[in-house]
């Protein structure tokens, strides 16, 4: 980006999107009829934001959504855990990798979404399937990132805290576990958008709640505003679990250069 | 007073699908109390296993290697080593990387604060302690690195190439603050360079190692005043004879001169 100062890169990009968001919503409204695309395929805005009132009052909205943001969060929360456990804990034992590394590339080659109707029949048309599924898919990116992480920090860095006769548990605190917070918070990132992936599908497969439920249910009444409105409600969580893992980052990551930290 | 000292060192690394291959075979010199030594050689030679030897990183497979008087068996008080990469950690402000060192051995926080901002302060950094390392340049972190090494207090410093990843002028600046805090802090250095002329500079002696196996095969006395002001031994008329023999020694650039002669007057 030669030539272009930061406050003139944001103020143009800032600038070129919304032109962009006023094309598309313009698009969106009257697109549709000026191409004769009937509204049963693609509602225009208006519509939907209708349907979005609509649902508000009679189908509940504000509670199935809550549902799945609380599904997302706890999901995204425990995989993570899981995930950097796990991954530390490969990172720093070699025997654990070499032990356990055969199952969980297979558990990793097996799509995770195919285990939510196995998940229903364990644990019935409860939050906690979507919860479980949601864990499986976030776990992988963070354990992934974490222990390349872990694998990738500098063996000169090792031998320098070594060499100040830093303990096994120094230089995990010292050096490994704060070096890996990059590809930890990029994992996360990852991890929050699959979240919501997760616990949808759990949803789709079954139960009598969330964002998922209302897709399905929407689907089955040919309600095209109303899976639209559930759409969006859906990535309007998945964007605000994306955004506060990049508001951790942010806070975290604060010693990195500025172009480095903010990267999305 | 012998500070470093190596005995008979021979070290062999195991090689995968072959015999264990000799890095260094029968190595024994030693660094006397405030001396610094440079430790030339080819690529290869074994100068950096012998840096790891003295620090107790690696266990010679004969011999072994003395800190004033005792033993290497292990990373030790009494010495420490500054690489060609400055190893600042990024997530650490510079004063928090200068007393890595004394918090990993536990040592009184504010204290270490105290002596990592004086030795800042003597390194012209101490602007800069509250900053990142990515927020300083190539010589002021070679600098802050080097003030990490003396903040830990070693009587031995083991200098793996500090300079060789930093541009000419920052690296005659570095080598002025190196031997000018040497000689201040009567510190004793073993000095691993490819730069002839810096090892000439700022040396009392030179150690010359032949290729892989690496063996001590010569070691010339650098008899020039001003070990702590390099830029003054830079101008000194018995550089450039140090550094041909040097050259001569580690057969450099000789297949070049015999073409040459070989050929004729130009």
């Amino acid at each position: 980006m030669i030539g272009i100062d930061r406050a003139t890169l944001v103020r143009r990009g800032t600038t070129a999107s919304v032109v962009l968001l006023v094309l598309f919503l313009a698009a969106w409204e009257w697109g549709p009829a000026l191409l004769g695309v009937p509204h049963f395929i693609v509602p225009p805005m208006s519509m939907v934001y209708e349907e979005f009132f609509r649902m508000w009052k009679v189908n509940s909205l504000p509670f199935h959504t809550g549902v799945t943001a609380m599904e997302v969060l706890i999901g995204f929360a425990l995989g993570s855990l899981l995930g950097a456990f796990i991954g530390y804990l490969l990172g720093i034992s070699p025997t654990a990798e070499f032990a356990l590394s055969p199952y969980i590339l297979a558990l990793q080659i097996a799509p995770k979404v195919a285990f939510a109707p196995l998940f229903i029949l364990w644990m019935g048309f409860t939050i906690y399937p979507k919860i479980l599924v949601a864990i499986l898919i976030v776990f992988f990116p963070v354990m992934i990132n974490v222990l390349t992480a872990v694998r990738g920090v500098d063996p000169d860095l090792i031998n320098l805290a070594r060499s100040f006769k830093a303990t096994r548990s120094q230089i995990f605190w010292k050096i490994e576990f704060p070096a890996s917070m990059p590809p930890l918070f990029a994992g996360l990132r990852i991890g929050s958008t699959l979240a919501v992936v997760g616990v949808v599908v759990g949803e789709l497969v079954g139960g009598n709640s969330g964002l998922g439920y209302l897709l399905a249910f929407g689907e089955g009444q040919a309600n095209t505003p109303m899976v639209f409105v559930t759409i969006i409600m859906l990535t309007i969580v998945g964007g605000i679990a994306y955004l506060a893992v990049i508001l951790v980052e942010q806070r975290v990551l604060h010693y990195m250069p500025a172009r480095a930290a903010v990267g999305y | 007073m012998i500070r470093l000292e190596y005995r008979n060192v021979t070290m062999r690394f195991p090689a995968a699908h072959s015999q264990p291959v000799t890095a260094i075979e029968n190595v024994s010199f030693a660094v006397r109390d405030c001396e610094v030594v440079s430790l030339i050689g080819p690529s290869g030679c074994g100068k950096s296993t012998l840096l790891n030897i003295g620090s107790g990183l690696y266990s010679p497979s004969v011999g072994h290697a003395l800190v004033d008087g005792d033993a290497v068996e292990g990373p030790n008080d009494h010495v420490a080593f500054m690489l060609q990469k400055d190893l600042l950690l990024p997530w650490r402000t510079i004063a928090e990387n200068v007393i890595l060192g004394a918090e990993i051995k536990k040592r009184d926080r504010n204290a270490s604060l105290r002596r990592a901002r004086d030795l800042l302060a003597a390194f012209r950094l101490d602007e800069f302690s509250e900053r990142y390392p990515h927020q300083l340049s190539g010589g002021m972190r070679q600098r802050a690195a080097l003030a990490r090494t003396l903040a830990v207090d070693p009587s031995v410093l083991l200098l793996d190439e500090p300079f060789s990843a930093v541009d000419a002028q920052t690296r005659i600046m570095l080598q002025h603050d190196l031997a000018q805090t040497l000689q201040r802090a009567g510190k004793t250095a073993l000095l691993i360079t490819h730069d002839l002329l810096e090892a000439v500079i700022m040396s009392d002696r030179v150690l010359v190692m032949s290729p892989r196996p690496g063996r001590i095969i010569d070691e010339i006395r650098i008899e020039m005043p001003h070990r702590d002001q390099p830029l003054r031994r830079r101008q000194h008329g018995k550089v450039g004879e140090y550094v041909t023999w040097l050259m001569q020694r580690l057969d450099i650039g000789q297949s070049a001169l015999d073409e040459q002669a070989a050929a004729g007057p130009a």
